[in-house]
């Protein structure tokens, strides 16, 4: 097998088609062993080519000495990677595991649907420059209504139905207490927005005795009705998309004026109509408007020089269109099953 | 407010369809809710001719019809010829030839009557000839309807006699009552259809009356001009009631209300026309002559309105009097004791302006909200009173056949000044962002009949110049004097006409715009970060996020136990509640918590971590705000980790929650946090020993332990439940600040060296007092590090009342590396302290 007229005569790419074809047949560690030798052994076919380079012209001794070279370092590796294949493949595995078991699960919690869209709400309007404030969940008469410009016996105060504690006490109605609570202690410029629990004395499909609203304000000289709906149309291309338009309808609240409420394009059908909006294609989701002088005036800013904008939206209407939810009175059942989603 | 857009096109011409007046009337901030064809219900009534008339063969009364409804009939057939159709009809006009209404099979007329295909006595009838008044186009039922004979079978009848019309819903907003009235309404539609055009509005001069006056007859007097401005009166006698004339109770029925007689109704129908609420007496049942205007005061007690229910009057409601007795309760509803009846001749009519807040809180009080109260409390036209009442007094006699009594009874003790704003356009471009010229505001303004005139003093500006954009300077220069309407009663600052100007410019065309602001920030509050904080901690503790309401039961104290004494028993009652359950404000997150188990429980889930963050409400005096404390609650039940292969079920226990709370204060850096046995007046609803305080840096944080069976009970749960609540106030007093500075300690550069010291104690032994005095030896010996309890153990083969306790301790220098020799005199000295003090033993 050695003969040394064999070896001259096979060409170095005879050997390394013989070698791979040979190898493509090894199937188990003896063989591998084997084949190893027959070419890298002592007295290898590769071994025997290089050492017999030597007798081969002088110009050619250069380029046949590096091709043999380049094909034992490749036969090297290749067997060197089919050795650890076929050890991992036949070799002992007594310590393997089923890796398809479940593993130790680590049991996480979930924030409540009207915390995870709070945050995402408030994080828009951090990034813009308001601050968050909070205020009493139970209120005076004074700060519910009349200083937002909502005296007694107005009929205004049918729009909303409040609960009493006292003759002057209320569950809050809506979190606008808090702009003039926020604007006596403050001079403008002011940028806030303060979430919370508001009260309605109110309950069936679509209304529950407790919900949760944004308020947003900002006071400065020269705000206008322009900057409210650029303000808006930040906040809601942010929580929703870019492509999500806005639409303002003149509308009434006592603290302000002009009042919007604000309405959006559905987002579930994109204006194509829907049941979710009614076959409308917009849903209502903000009020607003420019803050009413009485207001400034009951927190004594000037009204020459100050002009502001405030708005105000219900949180579980957000989330239920964000998260497509259903019935508002989950929100406040607990059910694990509902609660796990979010 | 409803209207029919017939009706609205009695005073303005409109080009535009129902679908776009819709669409503008809500864009210019009357939001129209629903718009509909009035007559759809005749979609399947069609022209009809009768070709062949027979008697029925068994009915004298009937007559059996072979009727042509023409080709392609909605919903019959399609195939060309002229459809014949057998009706029996019982109509004493019906003849060969006539050409009528036919409803067809499927037709649903008024009053829910659906023609369905049936047998009248043994004959088939594949449809009914209609009246009039069965269609609800005229009051003839007395017959069927002639039409016209030229008239083609098959026509909808709808379309043959050119019914269309459309009836809106608008909801209005409370600023706008003038919008209370068809006038109101066309009023708008004129201001984008026909700006520029007329109102044709129905106020014209009495043409014929009696040469008798009014004065001698009723002489009017207002005692509390404070609550009544203004009050007109006018009379027609020889009327003869009975029922309105076809188009006026189809205006009524169009807009909902039922007709009533032709006197009531035509106060109704003005009303609805003007806005003006008015009101008739039966003149003959007015004592003495007279009609006072006057606070009911003290005295008159009962006081029964056309409703025919009683009411007790309170002394400030203001009321309409003849010589001796209360007739009405003014602007609400008229007395039954004065009452338009068959019999009445003589009609005495009201038309008055009272004072809205005054109608308001007598609406309120007496529970009674009519149309009439509803107008008033929001504000009426003052200077339209008398207008009304010659509008009203004019259509009576016309519809009854009275006459109308010379002269009007106009008692206007605090006579309307039109109001006159100041308009600077500069300071209106500002507020909306808009850069509106002088014309184009004022234009607007006057598109909704409010007049601008130039201000004194100022610049003129030149029409000519505003083609010139260099003008805009002198634009800015002239305020606007702006008379308000007498109706507009909304509309009294510059503010106001702001909102005018936008909403009939359009809203969506204001340019969107950014507020230019200083880059200035405020730090986040500190209650907000931590309690974000302790929500992203307890998600990771796998407690999820449960929101109740802030009403509980007020049964909640008792559930709990709470001691009589317990300052949870402070709650603040709802006076007005939704139901028993939701009828005080909590004073404690764990019941709102413990309802959360019990329904998922039910559910079939088991195993649940919830907690919640929210307030508690602790009444103080009455009439002031309980105070508000935010509370941190967190509740656990059922196995401690989830099913799975690799561990057993075990139920969770005291020590999982004493884990989370003492992790979550780890968590806050709080420190030394220490735990001791509850007593049953703080925490009566923990299982008694199974209770502990939560204190760290003396102050009280809050409580920790396992609920009793009877609170369990309470409840209706039936395994164990674990919970805890803390103080967020204490919380926050005694946790560094969130992002406060913070000294990190060194890396520790020698190896440390443990000691197990295993020791024999009284099981009333508390660990936590061992655990104390290893704190205060680290603090006295610099070389013990940490102490680790690893076992526990009571039960066999130790003796009764002993447990062994197992602890190691772990020894470091910060200078070297320890021995063993030279910690064996520390440990020693430890062991002996600790084995003295409590009475151990070594094993």
């Amino acid at each position: 097998m050695n003969n040394l007229e064999e070896i001259k005569n096979s060409s170095l790419q005879e050997i390394e088609r013989e070698v791979f074809r040979e190898i493509n047949e090894i199937k188990d560690p003896g063989s591998l062993e084997h084949l190893s030798t027959k070419y890298l052994g002592r007295k290898g076919i590769l071994t025997a080519f290089l050492r017999n380079i030597t007798q081969l012209p002088v110009e050619e001794r250069p380029a046949a000495g590096k091709s043999a070279n380049l094909l034992k370092v490749k036969l090297e590796n290749t067997l060197k990677d089919l050795k650890a294949r076929l050890e991992s493949e036949t070799g002992e595995n007594n310590d393997a595991i089923d890796v398809t078991l479940p593993g130790r699960i680590f049991p996480r919690g979930t924030l409540h649907p009207i915390t995870r869209i709070s945050r995402e709400i408030s994080a828009i309007f951090s990034r813009i420059g308001f601050d968050i404030v909070e205020g009493p969940e139970v209120e005076t008469d004074y700060y519910n209504f009349e200083a937002l410009n909502i005296p007694k016996y107005h009929p205004a105060r049918d729009m909303q139905d409040t609960f009493y504690v006292s003759e002057n006490i209320v569950l809050r109605t809506h979190t606008s207490p808090t702009q003039p609570r926020v604007m006596e202690k403050v001079k403008p410029p002011v940028r806030i927005i303060a979430p919370g629990k508001v009260y309605r004395c109110d309950s069936d499909v679509t209304h529950t005795p407790m919900f949760h609203q944004v308020e947003g304000l900002m006071v400065d000289r020269n705000v206008s009705f322009g900057d409210l709906k650029g303000t808006l149309s930040t906040f809601v291309h942010q929580l929703f998309d870019e492509d999500i338009s806005l639409r303002f309808r003149p509308s009434f609240f006592p603290f302000t004026e002009p009042s919007a409420e604000v309405d959006i394009r559905c987002v579930m059908c994109r204006g194509a109509g829907c049941r979710v909006c009614s076959g409308t294609g917009w849903l209502e989701v903000l009020g607003a408007g420019m803050v009413h002088p009485a207001v400034f005036e009951n927190v004594g800013y000037d009204t020459e020089e100050y002009t502001g904008f405030a708005f105000g939206m219900g949180i579980e209407r957000l989330a239920m269109l964000k998260y497509g939810i259903d019935d508002l009175r989950k929100f406040f059942e607990n059910d694990m099953r509902f609660l796990r989603q979010f | 407010m409803k209207f029919t857009l017939s009706w609205l096109k009695e005073y303005t011409s409109v080009e535009y369809t129902p679908s776009e007046i819709a669409e503008k009337l809500t864009m210019a901030g009357l939001e129209v809710d629903s718009f509909a064809n009035r007559f759809e219900y005749l979609d399947k009534v069609v022209v009809s001719r009768v070709e062949y008339v027979e008697k029925h063969p068994a009915a004298d009364n009937l007559t059996c019809c072979k009727v042509n409804v023409g080709k392609n009939t909605a919903g019959i057939d399609m195939t060309g010829d002229d459809i014949i159709l057998n009706i029996v009809c019982g109509a004493p006009n019906v003849r060969k030839g006539l050409v009528v209404p036919c409803a067809i099979v499927g037709a649903l007329l008024p009053g829910d009557l659906e023609i369905k295909k049936s047998k009248l006595r043994g004959e088939i009838s594949e449809g009914m000839l209609c009246s009039a008044a069965e269609l609800k186009l005229g009051l003839g039922c007395d017959g069927i309807m002639e039409l016209d004979p030229a008239m083609v079978p098959g026509t909808p009848l709808a379309e043959a006699l050119s019914l269309n019309d459309y009836l809106f819903e608008v909801d209005l907003t409370p600023n706008r009552p003038d919008c209370l009235s068809v006038i109101g309404l066309a009023r708008e539609v004129a201001a984008f259809s026909d700006p520029a055009g007329k109102l044709c509005l129905p106020f014209n001069d009495i043409v014929r009356c009696s040469d008798k006056s009014i004065h001698d007859y009723v002489a009017v007097e207002i005692f509390d001009p404070d609550l009544c401005p203004r009050y007109t009166a006018g009379m027609v006698v020889d009327v003869k009631i009975g029922p309105s004339p076809f188009w006026l109770q189809d205006r009524l029925v169009s807009l909902g209300l039922t007709p009533i007689n032709n006197v009531v109704d035509v106060t109704n129908f003005v009303m609805m026309e003007t806005g003006q609420p008015l009101h008739a007496f039966d003149y003959d049942n007015i004592a003495g002559s007279r009609i006072e205007i006057k606070r009911a005061g003290i005295g008159c007690i009962e006081f029964r309105t056309l409703d025919g229910k009683s009411h007790t009057l309170e002394p400030d409601m203001l009321m309409i009097c003849d010589g001796d007795r209360p007739v009405g309760i003014a602007g609400v509803m008229g007395g039954e004791n004065t009452e338009i009846l068959d019999s009445t001749t003589r009609v005495l009519v009201e038309s008055a302006c009272f004072n809205p807040v005054s109608i308001r809180r007598t609406a309120k009080r007496s529970g009674i909200n009519t149309d009439a109260s509803h107008r008033f409390e929001r504000g009426v036209d003052p200077d339209a009173t008398k207008d009304v009442l010659k509008r009203a007094i004019s259509l009576i006699s016309e519809v009854s056949g009275g006459t109308i009594l010379n002269d009007i009874i106009d008692q206007y003790p605090v006579p309307h000044t039109p109001f006159e704003i100041k308009l600077d356009p500069d300071a209106l471009n500002r507020r909306l962002g808009t850069s509106l010229t002088y014309d184009e505001i004022k234009q607007y303004l006057e598109s909704v009949q409010f007049k601008v005139n130039q201000s004194d003093g100022i610049i003129k500006c030149d029409d000519s110049m505003h083609q010139d954009k260099n003008s805009t300077e002198q634009d800015r220069a002239c305020m606007m004097r702006v008379i308000v309407p007498s109706f507009r009663v909304d509309v009294t600052r510059p503010e106001d006409l702001s909102e005018e100007v936008a909403r009939l410019w359009g809203y969506n065309r204001i340019q969107t715009s950014f507020p230019k602001v200083p880059a200035k920030g405020r730090a986040p509050s500190e209650r907000i970060v931590v309690r974000e904080q302790i929500r992203d901690i307890m998600n990771g503790f796998g407690f999820s996020e449960a929101v109740n309401y802030s009403f509980t039961s007020a049964a909640a104290c008792d559930l709990l136990c709470l001691e009589l004494s317990d300052k949870r028993r402070s709650v603040e009652e709802i006076l007005n509640p939704i139901s028993e359950e939701l009828s005080v404000l909590r004073t404690s997150l764990l019941p709102g918590l413990l309802e959360n188990i019990r329904r998922n429980n039910s559910q079939q889930i088991d195993s649940v971590r919830l907690f919640e963050i929210g307030n508690i409400f602790l009444a103080t005096r009455k009439g002031e705000q309980p105070i508000e404390k935010e509370m941190i609650a967190g509740i656990w039940t059922g196995l401690r980790t989830g099913i799975s292969w690799s561990n057993k079920p075990v139920a969770c226990d005291f020590f999982d929650i004493k884990g989370v709370v003492q992790s979550l204060c780890c968590a806050l850096d709080i420190d030394e946090v220490l735990f001791k046995k509850s007593d049953v007046l703080q925490c009566p609803y923990y299982q008694n020993g199974h209770g502990a305080i939560i204190a760290a840096n003396g102050n009280q944080i809050g409580s920790v332990g396992k609920i009793g069976a009877q609170i369990l009970k309470n409840f209706g749960l039936k395994q164990d439940v674990f919970v805890f609540e803390m103080d967020m106030e204490v919380v926050l007093s005694i946790a560094p600040p969130p992002g406060a500075m913070k000294n990190t300690h060194l890396i520790p550069k020698f190896p440390s060296l443990s000691r197990d010291l295993t020791l024999i104690l009284d099981s009333g032994v508390a660990v936590g007092s061992i655990l104390s005095d290893f704190v205060a030896f680290k603090e006295n010996k610099s070389v013990l590090e940490d102490v680790f309890i690893f076992d526990l153990y009571e039960g066999k083969p130790l003796p009764e009342g002993k447990k062994s306790l197992s602890i190691r301790i772990v020894y470091r220098s910060w200078e070297k590396t320890l021995s063993e020799k030279m910690i064996n005199g520390v440990h020693a000295d430890i062991s002996r302290h600790i084995m003295e003090k409590y009475g151990a033993d070594l094993p």
